[in-house]
């Protein structure tokens, strides 16, 4: 499990080195909670030895004296669910996490491909089980109801769940950490993750809305009756705990006061009465949950314009054969591409590594493309110019290819003459410059209003379609600013007859130059808007430019620092830019 | 190794045919100043490799204005609308004495023509070059690089000139920061220094002033000095007036060469007064 768990000096002194040493020692995460650690989640000696969550450290080590107990790291946590609903979207586009350990699939319309529900799920339970974990999964046909079978159904605790007296229960899937003996074995989940699949396959083909149903795979899902009808499913919703609303403590408590046990005891009931005493939240998720209501999931990652893929019977571990297949996932999106009418500015291809782990590759373009040849050529690139190479491991098995950002792109008019566009050429070129170089290395210089040198040009990105002019020259003119421009100016030691003339020699760089023709004062006065005290404020000092000329006839732009007399005493000099 | 003498002639001929390549002409481009079109052969090639040396540290900025105003040449004087440039820099480069926008639109490039890459070696800017130059739609590549790279030996430079020969997109090698001539397959090789304007009235600094040395020319004659101005607004360079002259004031509307000037120029040197 190549997530980095753990970090050293944990307080209760484990560190990854010791992680062999304490394999089949009870295994609990610690959190700080109002000034004392306390056990926030345990795997399943820690619950089989009595060990509850929130009890205090001390407390644990002290009937457990041989406790392991790391610091629970949500971001972590929240990186590994992260990776796993990457690990998903192989079943559907629509994936979406339900903090902290639940993760939701819409797969309306994806069964199919799968040999159905159950084959689907079976392989969502082997896939997430090879990665360690212990999931349990339901599915449904709305997502409310997915996650709250997944969570409490089949009698809402298994054998290994105990009802917690907080929302969200905490629990350990052991099964993650022993008997991975590959990558830091010291991590671990706290939290089951949850993985419900959506499907409006069923009962309800005719409606186009995504229902949702999940999965949720347990240590022993052969001894778990999933609703395999919708007859079953409204039963098993029906005899979910009040625990499965997530409402509120104080409103469950009022409803169980009030008699009420199961969702079911409350699916006939009126809306009006109910909503008048325990609130209209508690009617809403009722509804959700019995699917009166349409509900659906906001998946992570909307679904791309265009998707095409291709899978494996057997993983390929030879990028050269990856780079075909993508060649031909190109050349059929640039196909759909065509029919709409359209170009793509992003291409991310998606590597899906048959031991669970996901390589992205991505480029964008200037210029709306579908040639297939340049995309080919640019993702070799990509790959080309890796900080660390495509490692195949034990072969890919899954190439998906995504078009996330597509523009208007007709259909060229090629010349009578065969020639070619000489700006599609140019861009062709920026693209695979920057693909190459990185972002960001390749620039427009663009103006800004401002007098103030240092600020007078921006680097655009090349990009930019539409960038202001710069002002054209007074005919006649010589050129008035330096064509390079030193950042920061270097100071120099200048001798001026009097102290506002032009200066006449200065040492710059050790050498001295003798200024034979010079020009000037040209004074720039800095800009009192942007200063954070605005013009009350000492608005800093004017500088008096002169375009010098020395003996050689290398020529310069140097400016005195403040004004002589009105601003300071003794301007420093410097020179800031250098002539053709 | 072989004593080619000993072939046969037909067969030295038949081995000659194979071995060269069937060069693209280069197409010249004029410089504006008849003494060094003459030694040029009609003016700059392109499609060829060019390299602009500058002659001591302090002269690198004209350098670099020189092969802004190559490039202008080459890629023709058409404000925005004419080919992109591509300006290829080392980070290093771009650190120490960023280009000027305002500058480079007083030597007449508009910016917006300008693509500027700001590459992280020397590596990577000339594996760009030679990818930019197979690009028609560049009128020209400026590639700046420091000091005497390793890499940038007798092949790479004989590489950029094969790349650039066909699509007759002109790499400028401008070789700044101490770097020193070596071998190349450049077509001429140009040592640049600053000049003495000819200054405006009340001793105002003029035009670019340009002394250029033409130390290697293939295939032709080299170990030339002139003394050239750039004339922004017919984007062309000019023979130097007699150092003293004077010319009248910047922006009073006189134009110094307002017409006729290119014709006059190539009998010699001129006094405007």
């Amino acid at each position: 499990m190549p997530m980095g768990r753990t970090r050293p000096g944990t307080p209760a002194g484990a560190s990854p080195s010791d992680a062999a040493s304490r394999a089949g020692a009870p295994l609990v995460f610690i959190e700080k909670q109002r000034g004392a650690f306390r056990l926030h989640a345990l795997d399943a000696d820690a619950l089989a030895l009595g060990l509850t969550p929130g009890m205090a450290l001390a407390d644990a080590q002290a009937r457990v004296p041989g406790l392991v107990a790391l610091p629970h790291d949500p971001a972590g946590e929240a990186a590994c669910m992260e990776r796993l609903a990457d690990l998903a979207d192989r079943y559907t586009p629509m994936v979406a996490l339900d903090p902290p350990d639940g993760l939701i699939l819409d797969i309306a319309g994806c069964t199919h491909l799968f040999g159905g529900e159950a084959a689907l799920a079976g392989d969502a339970v082997r896939l997430m089980r090879r990665q360690g974990l212990r999931v349990r999964h339901a599915c449904a046909g709305s997502p409310e109801a997915a996650l709250a079978l997944a969570r409490y159904g089949d009698g809402g605790a298994g054998a290994d769940r105990r009802p917690d007296a907080r929302d969200r229960t905490t629990r350990q899937g052991d099964a993650a950490i022993r008997g991975q003996s590959s990558g830091p074995a010291t991590c671990s989940y706290e939290h089951e993750p949850v993985a419900a699949l959506g499907s409006n396959l069923r009962g309800r083909a005719a409606s186009p809305c995504p229902g949702q149903a999940s999965p949720r795979a347990q240590e022993a899902p052969a001894g778990r009756s999933r609703p395999r009808d919708r007859a079953g499913e409204a039963a098993a919703i029906r005899a979910l705990p009040l625990l499965a609303l997530r409402v509120a403590p104080d409103i469950r408590h009022a409803l169980r006061r009030a008699g009420f046990a199961t969702l079911g005891d409350l699916a006939d009931l009126p809306a009006a009465p109910l909503a008048a005493r325990f609130g209209a939240a508690l009617v809403d998720r009722r509804d959700r949950l019995l699917g009166r209501t349409d509900s659906r999931i906001t998946p992570r990652r909307t679904p791309p314009p265009i998707h095409v893929e291709r899978r494996f019977a057997e993983p390929i571990a030879h990028v050269g054969t990856v780079m075909a297949v993508l060649g031909d996932l190109l050349a059929s999106a640039c196909a759909m591409l065509a029919e709409r009418d359209e170009g793509g500015r992003r291409f991310a291809a998606r590597l899906y590594r048959s031991d669970g782990a996901t390589r992205d590759l991505a480029i964008e373009t200037g210029q709306p493309v579908r040639d297939p040849a340049i995309m080919l050529r640019l993702f070799d690139e990509r790959i080309e110019s890796l900080s660390d190479p495509l490692d195949p491991g034990f072969g890919f098995d899954i190439v998906r290819l995504a078009v996330p950002v597509v523009e208007a792109l007709g259909v060229a008019q090629t010349a009578l003459d065969g020639a070619r566009d000489p700006s599609r050429d140019l861009a062709a070129l920026l693209d695979r410059l920057a693909v190459r170089a990185g972002p960001g290395r390749l620039r427009h210089l663009a103006p800004r209003d401002t007098h103030w040198p240092e600020r007078a040009t921006r680097l655009a990105p090349v990009a930019s379609r539409t960038l202001p002019a710069w002002h054209a020259p007074m005919a006649g003119e010589p050129p008035l600013r330096p064509l390079s421009l030193l950042d920061p100016p270097e100071r120099v030691e200048v001798i001026a007859q009097v102290p506002d003339g032009p200066p006449r020699q200065f040492r710059w760089r050790r050498q001295l130059y003798r200024i034979v023709r010079q020009e000037g004062p040209e004074r720039i006065a800095p800009e009192w808007w942007r200063r954070a005290d605005g013009h009350a404020g000492d608005p800093g000092l004017t500088r008096d430019y002169y375009r010098v000329e020395d003996e050689g006839g290398r020529r310069f732009w140097l400016f005195r620092h403040g004004l002589y007399a009105r601003e300071t005493d003794a301007p420093d000099w410097y020179v800031h830019g250098l002539f053709a | 190794m072989y004593e080619s003498s000993r072939l046969h002639p037909a067969l030295r001929q038949a081995l000659c045919a194979v071995g060269a390549r069937a060069a693209v002409p280069a197409r010249m481009r004029p410089l504006g100043v008849a003494a060094i079109d003459r030694a040029l052969g009609g003016g700059i090639a392109t499609g060829r490799v060019h390299e602009i040396f500058a002659r001591e540290a302090g002269d690198e900025a004209s350098a670099m204005g020189f092969a802004v105003m190559l490039a202008l040449r080459l890629a023709g004087h058409a404000g925005a609308d004419g080919p992109s440039l591509l300006w290829l820099r080392e980070e290093a480069a771009q650190r120490r004495a960023p280009l000027h926008g305002p500058g480079l639109v007083d030597l007449g490039l508009d910016p917006a023509r300008l693509v500027l890459a700001v590459l992280p070696d020397a590596k990577a800017l000339l594996r760009a070059g030679v990818d930019a130059l197979r690009c028609a739609a560049l009128g020209a590549v400026i590639l700046e690089l420091g000091g005497n790279p390793a890499l940038l030996d007798l092949t790479a430079s004989r590489r950029l000139a094969l790349a650039a020969e066909d699509p007759g997109v002109t790499p400028l090698l401008l070789r700044l920061r101490g770097a020193r001539p070596e071998p190349s397959a450049a077509q001429t090789r140009w040592q640049v220094a600053s000049a003495p304007c000819a200054p405006f009235a009340a001793d105002a600094p003029g035009h670019p002033m340009l002394g250029l040395a033409l130390l290697r020319q293939r295939g032709g004659p080299a170990g030339f000095d002139w003394i050239v101005e750039w004339d922004r607004d017919a984007g062309s360079f000019r023979p130097a007036t007699l150092p003293g002259a004077r010319l009248p004031l910047s922006g009073g509307g006189s134009r110094p060469y307002a017409d006729g000037a290119d014709e006059a120029g190539d009998t010699g040197w001129r006094i405007a007064v």
